[in-house]
């Protein structure tokens, strides 16, 4: 046995380690601590029964107590469904108009609507609903179907040329240079027609020869001054902002061989509730009418 | 004659876990502190007096804030993420005024210890305070030093668990009275008594007095002195805060020793003695367990208790006050060399003392300056990212805001929220309809945030390319009190 350094100051027996001259002294620990430290070996065998411990090799010891995480955020989960149970109904039997003017239900119906635009939507329109060509930027004033209340909900439900909805919206622009109905030139005249529609750049004499041709074929549907029709889903030629493209190569590609969008009806998908509340929710993206 | 014994060899070994080589532990032997009569046990039942009737009044001081906000002169209002002390109301945002707050007491506390030395721990420390409280009752109930020793060592009689009982009748309440008080910091004080009392006080407050009432009563009852030393990471820092011009209790053995008591100073003619006439009252009054004349040691709260004891035991004995002392080490040093100049307000003026005072004057000018001009009118822009702008069908850039108005003050408020920057910019709110204007009129809550979607629109020929600054202007129709904030409007690349 080692012999036994004793420090002269204390008296005190050391444990023999040394820093730097620095000792250490082997006072004894108080045995409350030493009863402390037994409380919690006991207290870590309680937990290990009552509670999920011991990893196994697909899954744990469950405990006494049968907690679970899990069931934890599912009943959560539950908490929250049933307190939202009331505003739910409360958008069941409103209007969409009442629904916009009641503040509580509006928040509410942004929020749900929001997180139903992230599952459903984004695909195509994107996460800010700001979409690309040839999926519609829902932020904007502009409108293909309609952008009041009544109309966007009508599109969300039964979708657009969705061939499994008998009420889809639908509409189909001729294809004037693949059915050869147009010569290529004047379909290049009219695509200078309708830039200067919409007030662009463009080629005076081309317009000049392209205006008749515009009002024979394309003023039926996107009216004699261009500004489309929502009835039909023609878009607007005369304003700012263009599904497919305003360059003249753009133009003239959409006249020559016109690509459809489609667009799914969601009630084959979603309750109603929902689909009001993404109604609510894009009407508010600031475009709304 | 050859007996059976001597076959048998004696082996060498030793019984290492014999029970006189088990001394990894020591329980704690109990102290009995006698009681004392003097300056600082005045002092010490002063700020006892003081400490506890802050703790256990200021919840129920009201103050008066209006209709829209709680009486409550203090309130600790986590619920809805409020903090009231008096006229000062603070937002989680502002909760560095607290840290502030903290920092001041860490200096202050570094102040003091450098200078008074462990003053905390002896005065104000609650475990010190809450530990007076309980010898108060255990003396009271038990008797003084001796007859408690006395019960302790006794048998079992009626008297002893009589006495017990109430003693820790009396504990128990103190420690329910504790536990029971700091949970009216945090709620409406008079409402959460009668629903506490009612058992319609939500579980945690129930959990907390139950919690506080555990602790109070483990710690002020039965560990004591045994938090200060083994459980209080403080008297460890505090070996940074002392140096040789920090009062300590000082036992001035240049005049105490040789120590001796009557008998040995007769049997003994020839021997100097000095003035310890070690009658160990020192000892018996401490409520740490320590002999002061072994010197500073880790253990010591500097509760002054034995300077009180010894001096009144010089008074009998007809020296002069102080051979158990507040000195410096440096007058210590000075009184053992015989260059007596004991001037203790010398430990105030030193260099460190004036860098604390510095610093936490700093903070506190700091604070109260901010605190002075604080805003009571917030405003926070967040532009919206996705997407950044959006063209609309005449050709404008529409921008989207999430405005957040803040109103710091117990009172509705109607602001108007202007946006300038860019010719003839206009804004609309979402789900109002109103026409696009340049500024739009809020109704906001007291003491609420307000937060409003906003569209601001400009043509694209006002903008100067792909950023533009916009400013929004938050104003209070009633006061003019304003906030604003500088945004940035995007548009396409010209």
């Amino acid at each position: 046995m080692a012999e036994k350094d004793i420090d002269q100051l204390s008296g005190i027996e050391t444990t023999g380690h040394e820093w730097d001259g620095i000792k250490e002294l082997n006072n004894p620990l108080p045995r409350w601590w030493l009863w402390t430290f037994y409380a919690t070996v006991i207290w870590s065998i309680g937990y290990v029964i009552a509670y999920p411990a011991i990893p196994l090799i697909s899954t744990a010891t469950s405990g006494v107590l049968g907690y679970s995480s899990r069931a934890e955020v599912a009943d959560e989960i539950t908490k929250a469904k049933v307190a939202q149970s009331g505003l739910l109904s409360r958008i069941e039997s409103s209007s969409l108009e009442e629904i916009r003017k009641t503040p509580e239900l509006l928040q509410f119906a942004r929020a749900g609507g929001k997180s139903a635009f992230g599952v459903n939507c984004v695909q195509c329109h994107g996460s800010g609903a700001a979409g690309s060509p040839g999926y519609p930027n829902l932020n904007d004033d502009d409108w293909i179907w309609g952008g009041n209340l009544e109309a966007i909900y009508v599109t969300i439900k039964h979708g657009i040329r969705f061939q499994w909805d008998d009420d889809t919206r639908a509409s189909e622009m001729p294809a004037f240079g693949a059915d050869e109905l147009l010569e290529k030139d004047q379909i290049w005249d009219t695509a200078a027609y309708v830039r200067k529609l919409a007030g662009l750049e463009h080629d005076a004499g081309a317009a000049e020869r392209g205006a008749p041709i515009y009002v024979e074929n394309c003023a039926a549907c996107h009216k004699e001054t261009g500004e489309g029709d929502q009835e039909q889903g023609a878009p607007n030629l005369k304003d700012a902002i263009w599904h497919y493209g305003k360059t003249t190569e753009e133009i003239v590609a959409q006249i020559s061989k016109p690509r459809h969008g489609v667009m799914p009806g969601w009630v084959h998908r979603l309750d109603d509730n929902t689909i009001k509340q993404l109604t609510v929710y894009v009407h508010s993206l600031g475009g709304g009418e | 004659m050859v007996t059976v014994y001597d076959s048998v060899e004696r082996i060498d070994a030793e019984a290492v876990n014999s029970k006189e080589k088990r001394s990894n532990y020591a329980a704690r032997v109990k102290i009995f502190p006698k009681r004392v009569t003097g300056t600082f046990r005045s002092l010490k039942w002063w700020v006892m007096l003081v400490t506890l009737g802050i703790y256990y009044i200021t919840p129920w001081l009201r103050w008066d804030r209006g209709p829209y906000a709680p009486d409550q002169a203090v309130l600790v209002d986590l619920a809805n993420r409020r903090f009231y002390f008096f006229f000062i109301e603070i937002w989680p945002q502002e909760l560095f005024y607290i840290a502030g707050l903290l920092i001041m007491a860490g200096v202050g506390l570094f102040l003091v210890t450098s200078t008074v030395g462990r003053a905390w721990c002896g005065y104000t420390c609650p475990q010190t305070v809450w530990v007076d409280l309980y010898l108060v009752v255990e003396r009271w109930v038990e008797g003084d030093r001796n007859a408690r020793i006395k019960l302790d060592k006794g048998p079992w009689t009626f008297d002893k668990v009589r006495k017990q009982v109430l003693k820790h009748a009396i504990w128990i309440l103190i420690a329910v009275a504790t536990g029971g008080a700091w949970i009216f910091y945090f709620a409406d004080a008079p409402m959460l008594a009668w629903n506490f009392l009612t058992f319609n006080a939500p579980f945690v407050a129930y959990s907390t007095v139950a919690i506080l009432t555990a602790t109070t009563y483990v710690f002020a009852g039965f560990m004591r002195e045994q938090v200060c030393t083994y459980m209080c990471p403080w008297p460890r820092i505090q070996g940074a805060m002392l140096d040789e011009d920090s009062l300590v209790v000082t036992y001035n053995d240049w005049r105490g020793e040789k120590r001796g008591g009557q008998k040995l100073r007769k049997q003994n003619q020839q021997t100097r003695y000095g003035d310890c006439i070690d009658c160990n009252l020192c000892v018996a009054v401490c409520p740490q367990g320590i002999d002061i004349r072994d010197g500073q040691q880790l253990e010591c709260i500097t509760c002054a208790l034995c300077i009180d004891a010894c001096d009144s035991v010089m008074a009998k004995t007809g020296k002069p006050k102080g051979l158990i002392s507040y000195a410096t080490l440096r007058d210590y040093n000075a009184s053992m060399s015989s260059q007596a100049k004991p001037t203790t307000w010398r430990s105030f003026i030193r260099p460190r003392t004036y860098i604390y005072i510095a610093i936490w004057s700093m903070i506190g000018l700091l604070m109260l300056g901010t605190l002075l001009t604080r805003d009571r009118l917030d405003l926070n822009v967040l532009h919206d990212r996705n997407p950044v702008y959006v063209t609309l069908s005449d050709g404008s850039i529409r921008n989207g805001y999430t405005i957040k108005i803040l109103n710091m003050r117990p009172e509705p408020r109607t602001m108007w929220l202007s946006v300038s920057g860019i010719k003839d910019v206009t804004m609309t709110a979402a789900g109002r309809d109103e026409a696009p204007a340049s500024s739009l009129e809020f109704e906001v809550s007291p003491d609420k945030l307000l937060s409003v979607k906003v569209f601001v629109r400009s043509a694209p020929e006002a903008l100067t390319g792909r950023m533009s600054q916009v400013t929004f202007t938050v104003t209070n129709a009633a006061d003019g009190e304003t906030a604003t904030y500088d945004a940035k409007f995007e548009g396409p690349a010209h």
